[in-house]
């Protein structure tokens, strides 16, 4: 979109639009980007931001992350804080797709080594973790159990032999959130989910064997802190949510929402998809108890992810996942909302931070970051497209600004429908295979709909995270093999 | 084709608009637009299994929202698509009902060309407009 008179710009990587700009802000809107990523913005970015700077209890600004994009309700990248005694919780503010995020795990293989299997371990992966329209996972359980799941997180998976102890250090909220209650969803979130686990859903999600390359290690030494050792090394990056069990909890608060936030809360919205109760309320803290389901979902579904790519690896080089070195480097969330405490005006208050689209985080010695990266700061993990690479970022004292909260992605910039018509699914895939990254896929036109070209330059924007002070990045990963969802 | 997908309205979502002379019409292009989604041919879908949809809303919008949400449900319950559906709407009692009766088949990777999940219907921009010619639809959904 041109750069619109009325925007502010504030500096090279902060424009803001003034709470004048449209009736009902509360408060200011900022849209972090560089000028390029700016005029690149779509016009709809706009007036999502701007409608979410006038819910309820909305503190300091409504904020979109460099890699922003046109959304429901909020933009993707949106951002935004509300005082947990009189602020709204809002599914918009979250997403569908409850608590999907991305987790790396490393190996002690370089690419040299990973090469000449990249076929058999795409296959073997392929093969182990189901992808696609309406796939279902190799754990069964019951609908107890899965209800059982939901309030346990990762740490049921640990319990039942899917992964390490040492894995849930390395998950926000240790792999399992407080606070969830499976008597606030409804039996129909379980019939959608509990057949789910292990599965990675499709669309923008993938599992993508990486190589960091020595060229593209900016801090060597938080690298190191990271596990990243060694020259080539080859590490897994996948990126998945809660899946149906998440999208049913959502849509079904949605309505929860519509019907009692005017009726019963006096709160009007300008979009249908901000619908929203007070955090306070018995239906918001429904909601955030549901949500946390969710939450926990996600953890289990990626851990058991986890466990599968390990056993794939095992299989292929014939030795144990910990002889090499699987080790997780971290899980985060980008579609959340998590009760933290700031400083506001001189008193400490508890906000319900949303981030859709948006990472959490944390700078060094934050309450909240395990043990091992308690002195530098949380690993961020943004995936970039399948074609360009992904980045291994860390959190910074700066991003306060923000809360805490950083990109997510690269931000599509063409929709699906344009990008099916655009690229070929079988062509892209042999062109890919050309360049050295091997994929396998459910859907090509699935595939198509994920071309490089279809996003941002990723680059650009971790260019603008980095520079705007949300998060340092440490390495870019090069993608060699990929699973599509 | 009584739906068509639109290109410039969602970026991560996918938009289309359907149409209908009747409101029947109207629900049966839609979900056949959203099933549309997820697989590339409707006509590989198999008339195997038969289920019955009842939903209500207060308003005939919401309607459409809850019986669109209902395939989606059955997408990842039962691993169903539908490909046909037979829709009655009661418009005049209150709460507004549908009773549909739908036929499809369990998904199968070998014989559908799948092409992306649906994760759910979003209320952004939806609408139901009455247009000269009948209904008209806009929808989103979340990818």
């Amino acid at each position: 979109m041109p750069i619109l008179e009325g925007i502010k710009k504030i500096s090279d990587t902060i424009w803001e639009i003034p709470a004048s700009f449209k009736e009902g802000m509360r408060v200011p809107a900022r849209i972090y980007a560089t000028e390029e990523l700016m005029k690149e913005m779509d016009q709809e970015v706009l007036t999502q931001i701007t409608n979410v700077a006038t819910l309820p209890g909305i503190i300091n600004y409504a904020y979109c992350m460099p890699d922003g994009h046109q959304g429901y309700g909020f933009p993707i990248g949106g951002v935004a804080a509300m005082d947990a005694k009189t602020g709204v919780i809002s599914p918009g503010g979250i997403g569908f797709d409850i608590n999907c995020g991305m987790r790396l795990v490393l190996t002690n293989l370089t690419y040299a080594e990973v090469k000449p299997h990249i076929k058999e371990l795409v296959n073997a992966l392929f093969q182990r973790v189901p992808a696609g329209v309406g796939s279902t996972g190799f754990l069964k359980i019951s609908k107890q159990q899965f209800r059982e799941v939901i309030a346990q997180g990762a740490r049921w998976c640990v319990k039942e032999g899917y992964g390490w102890e040492e894995d849930l250090e390395r998950i926000e909220e240790n792999g399992c959130i407080g606070g969830a209650d499976p008597s606030k969803v409804s039996e129909k979130a379980v019939d959608r989910g509990y057949n789910q686990i292990g599965t990675l859903g499709s669309g923008n999600h993938y599992l993508e064997i990486q190589v960091a390359k020595p060229e593209f290690i900016f801090d060597k030494e938080l690298a190191h802190v990271f596990g990243i050792t060694i020259p080539d090394q080859v590490v897994i990056m996948f990126h998945c949510g809660s899946r149906g069990f998440g999208h049913q909890v959502a849509t079904d608060y949605l309505q929860v929402f519509l019907k009692v936030m005017d009726k019963k809360y006096g709160i009007k919205i300008l979009d249908r998809e901000l619908a929203c109760a007070p955090f306070n309320s018995p239906e918001g803290q429904d909601y955030f108890a549901a949500m946390k389901g969710g939450i926990n979902m996600s953890f289990a579904n990626r851990q058991v992810i986890l466990h599968r790519i390990r056993e794939v690896f095992e299989n292929v080089f014939h030795k144990d996942a910990k002889k090499l070195g699987m080790h997780m480097v971290y899980d985060v969330a980008h579609n959340t909302a998590k009760l933290e405490k700031y400083e506001i005006g001189g008193e400490v208050k508890e906000l319900i931070v949303h981030r859709k689209g948006a990472t959490r985080a944390f700078g060094p010695k934050m309450e909240g970051l395990p043990e091992i990266y308690r002195d530098v700061g949380q690993p961020v993990i943004i995936g970039g497209s399948m074609e360009t690479g992904s980045y291994l970022l860390v959190g910074v004292k700066s991003g306060i600004q923000t809360f805490f909260s950083t990109a997510h992605g690269s931000g599509r910039t063409m929709s699906r429908t344009k990008a099916r018509r655009v690229f070929e699914g079988r062509r892209l895939l042999r062109d890919m295979e050309d360049r050295g990254i091997y994929v396998r896929t459910t859907s090509f036109s699935g595939l198509a709909e994920e071309a490089g070209p279809a996003y941002k330059d990723i680059d650009a924007v971790i260019t603008a995270t980095d520079k705007a002070g949300l998060s340092k990045r440490v390495v870019k990963l090069i993608p060699i093999g990929n699973v599509k969802g | 084709m009584p739906y068509r997908f639109l290109e410039d309205v969602a970026t991560a979502d996918i938009a289309f608009e359907a149409s209908g002379e009747t409101l029947e019409e109207l629900f049966i292009a839609s979900a056949l637009a959203t099933t549309n989604v997820m697989i590339r041919d409707l006509q590989q879908i198999e008339k195997r299994e038969r289920r019955e949809i009842k939903v209500e809303a207060e308003e005939m919008d919401l309607l459409l929202f809850n019986f669109l949400q209902e395939i989606i449900f059955y997408k990842d319950a039962e691993q169903l698509l539908f490909t046909e559906y037979d829709v009655k709407i009661n418009e005049k009692d209150t709460p507004l009902g549908l009773i549909a009766e739908v036929y499809g088949e369990k998904l199968n990777m070998s014989k559908h060309d799948l092409i992306v999940d649906v994760k759910a219907v979003t209320l952004h921009q939806f609408e139901i407009k009455k247009i000269e010619s009948g209904w008209k639809a806009t929808v989103i959904l979340d990818i």
